[in-house]
């Protein structure tokens, strides 16, 4: 075993019997505790665990990767994924905390005074949570994997096993501390690396204002216009332009904010809080929590751009010299060669990489190789890789020698796990990357599993299947429910449906287009009756649904699509995964549309809503 | 209970000036700032960055995190003001 490998044993150890200990020392006696960890979580606290919760495999590992590789297109994800705080805070959290109930469908449930309602609003949950959730398991897996070199199916078990002891035991409980600890590691983990690299280039300790500095021994060339000119000098679109449409970038960004605001294992963590004030609040100190990441993701992203094109393209382009020889690449890269996330193929067989934008002509020989493999449309993807050959010819690119892009695979993810390594820091800070990515992906995991035993236990069988059952055996029932989730989460990421890659937007659309609206109008239209809601919301899911499946194929079969899923046969250019907007939007009219001509909601709904509009009164006698 | 009936909707007409103030914030910084507009902000400069590409990455997330912090304090000010606080 080499010292990096004893280094990371010894540091995700470490982490892993902090967690076990936190499960011992906060086990769960009721079921309130079990749900709402006893309303006791200090607001500043709350706000980490939120951070935690929320920031998932996807944020710590992929989201770099994202903005280095899409520039000033990602800033949907950065604005959409943090915005959807200020709704969150504003018109639904203290709201939600003065009800004080335990889940999410059970406001609904009892807003809309309707079991249907409640039943609905459970799908949703469980759709939303379970898709989601795969995506982390397939990420803890992916860590132990890359990191200790264990089999992805071996770290899969254990991330269970940790998620099983905690989760089971101290539900809403042992979850919330587990998150505070887990944010702490993540954040450092994320940081600490950031940090060293904005030095490096900037001498600026600060990645958010090194982002914006000059870079060290350039005489006063800004970091960013150094990154715009040699991306566009290699053929690419400038780093910091815009490059989808605006009405695209706009309602994508729209959808993430709602959808982010309507995830229940998000809702549900400002239950958790004494008062309605602490829920404004922990809003406040949770988006500050994600703000340090998320501000830091930017800098991350685009000086791991540099230092990529950098690394490959030592010095003037189209000079023999000019590119990395293969002899002398470093050992980074081999490293990552061997996790299949990074490969490069000597096309014009000089013995040096070149990496440039070769007007969509690796992508396209790609996309012919699938087709003859697979038996799809060679005709058509012939006819691009022809088209794309002579736009190459006639480039400055052929003038050089150069026969199309010569590195075929950078994976996103590989911006943040090769990170450390390409700076050239210590052992033990990779091993803290690792660590970080584990607590990222198994935090938002048990979140989420969370959000989906609750929704059994509490909603479906205390709520319509076994009303008289006692606290102590609902308890119970949360617990089976967990370990049944936990299981069927495991199952799901060791045997992926083929649609594990598209499930995010599934989340985020269905958490946009029914859940949010659903609590919002819920709160703000008294007028809104149970007919309207449940309308709203299957007009919400309906659309949406249908709009992924028809680009991506009925349950993600992609032969079942019902046209090519790319901007020219989108409606008005919007993509599956920007039309949650949209389907909030429809939701809303058909709610408003039905509750115009249906019974007002009865006498005890609208004292019900004038209760929850404001802080005083019954808020402490509603939980049970 | 008819004069305390008119305290409540007076809090909830407060409340909702606040929220649409802020969210028209929030509107502008984001989708403003950081989308629709952003070309024309990137003619100015921020240090290093173009304005537009800074609100996009950095200023909106900053201003949010404002924005609910004010939204809070402010919302904790008309709880005492209209004698509606928890106890």
């Amino acid at each position: 075993m080499t010292n990096l490998m004893i280094t990371t044993y010894l540091v995700v150890g470490a982490t892993f019997a902090l967690y076990l200990y936190i499960a011992v020392k906060s086990r769960a006696k009721n079921t309130g505790e079990f749900y709402v960890a006893g309303k006791g979580v200090h607001p500043v606290l709350n706000g980490m665990a939120t951070g935690a919760d929320w920031m998932s495999a996807a944020s710590f590992i992929s989201m770099a990767g994202m903005l280095a590789m899409g520039g000033y297109d990602a800033s949907a994800y950065l604005m959409g994924w943090t915005g959807g705080y200020c709704l969150l805070a504003m018109l639904l959290a203290p709201y939600l905390r003065k009800y004080g109930k335990f889940t999410v469908p059970e406001f609904i449930g009892d807003r809309f005074y309707s079991q249907t309602a409640r039943f609905v609003a459970i799908l949703c949950l469980i759709i939303a949570s379970l898709t989601y959730v795969i995506g982390q398991m397939k990420g803890i897996g992916v860590a132990f994997s890359r990191f200790m070199e264990m089999p992805f199916d071996v770290g899969l078990f254990i991330g269970m096993a940790i998620v099983f002891v905690y989760a089971v035991l101290g539900g809403m409980k042992g979850v919330t501390y587990t998150q505070i600890a887990q944010y702490v590691v993540l954040i450092f983990a994320y940081t600490i690396p950031a940090i060293f690299i904005s030095i490096q280039l900037t001498g600026n300790p600060l990645p958010q204002l090194g982002l914006g500095s000059t870079l060290t021994g350039s005489e006063g060339v800004y970091l960013l216009d150094k990154l715009d000119k040699i991306v566009v000098d290699l053929g690419f679109t400038a780093y910091t332009a815009q490059k989808g449409s605006t009405l695209n970038i706009f309602l994508l960004t729209m959808s993430l904010m709602i959808g982010t605001a309507g995830l229940p294992h998000v809702i549900t963590r400002f239950f958790t809080v004494p008062k309605v004030k602490d829920a404004r609040s922990s809003a406040g100190w949770a988006l500050v929590f994600i703000a340090i990441l998320y501000t830091t993701a930017p800098a991350v992203g685009a000086m791991a751009r540099l230092n990529l094109t950098n690394t490959i393209q030592t010095g003037e382009i189209g000079s023999p010299e000019g590119n990395l020889s293969i002899e002398e690449r470093p050992q980074w890269m081999l490293n990552w060669e061997k996790t299949g996330l990074l490969s490069f193929e000597d096309k014009n067989g000089d013995g040096k990489i070149q990496y440039y934008s070769d007007n969509g002509l690796t992508s396209a020989e790609t996309d012919l190789a699938k087709a003859l493999k697979d038996g799809g449309d060679v005709t058509a993807a012939q006819a691009k890789v022809d088209t794309a050959t002579a736009k190459h010819a006639e480039s400055k690119f052929a003038g050089f020698g150069w026969k199309g892009n010569e590195m075929d695979k950078i994976d996103n993810d590989i911006m943040v796990l090769a990170n450390p390594e390409i700076a050239k820091l210590p052992n033990w800070v990779i091993a803290l990357v690792a660590a970080g990515g584990i607590a990222a992906a198994l935090s938002t995991a048990a979140g989420l599993l969370l959000a989906i035993s609750s929704a059994i236990s509490h909603d479906l069988l205390k709520g319509m299947i076994a009303k008289n059952i006692d606290d102590k055996t609902e308890l119970m029932a949360g617990r089976i429910a967990m370990a049944g989730a936990i299981l069927v989460a495991g199952y799901l990421g060791l045997n992926p449906p083929g649609f594990a890659a598209q499930v995010v937007a599934l989340a985020f659309g269905l958490a946009a287009s029914s859940i949010f609206p659903a609590i919002m109008m819920g709160i703000f239209v008294k007028r809104m009756n149970s007919a309207g809601a449940i309308c709203g919301m299957l007009a919400g899911i309906g659309s949406t649904l249908l709009y992924i499946f028809w680009y991506k194929g009925f349950m993600f079969i992609a032969s079942t699509a019902m046209a090519p899923d790319n901007a020219a046969n989108w409606l008005y250019g919007i993509s599956p995964g920007s039309f949650g907007a949209v389907g909030a939007l429809i939701n809303f009219a058909v709610a408003f549309a039905v509750s115009s001509f249906t019974k007002p909601p009865p006498e005890h709904i609208q004292h019900l809503i004038e209760d929850i509009r404001v802080p005083s009164g019954a808020g402490a006698a509603q939980s049970h | 209970m008819e004069k305390n009936m008119n305290n409540a909707q007076k809090y909830w007409q407060a409340n909702i000036r606040l929220v649409i103030g802020c969210l028209l914030v929030w509107f502008i910084v984001s989708f403003g700032c950081g989308i629709l507009f952003v070309n024309q902000l990137n003619a100015f400069r921020l240090g290093g960055y173009q304005l537009g590409f800074w609100f996009a990455q950095q200023g909106s997330i900053y201003i949010f995190v404002a924005l609910i912090f004010f939204y809070a304090w402010r919302m904790n000010q008309l709880d005492r003001k209209f004698n509606v606080e928890e106890a």
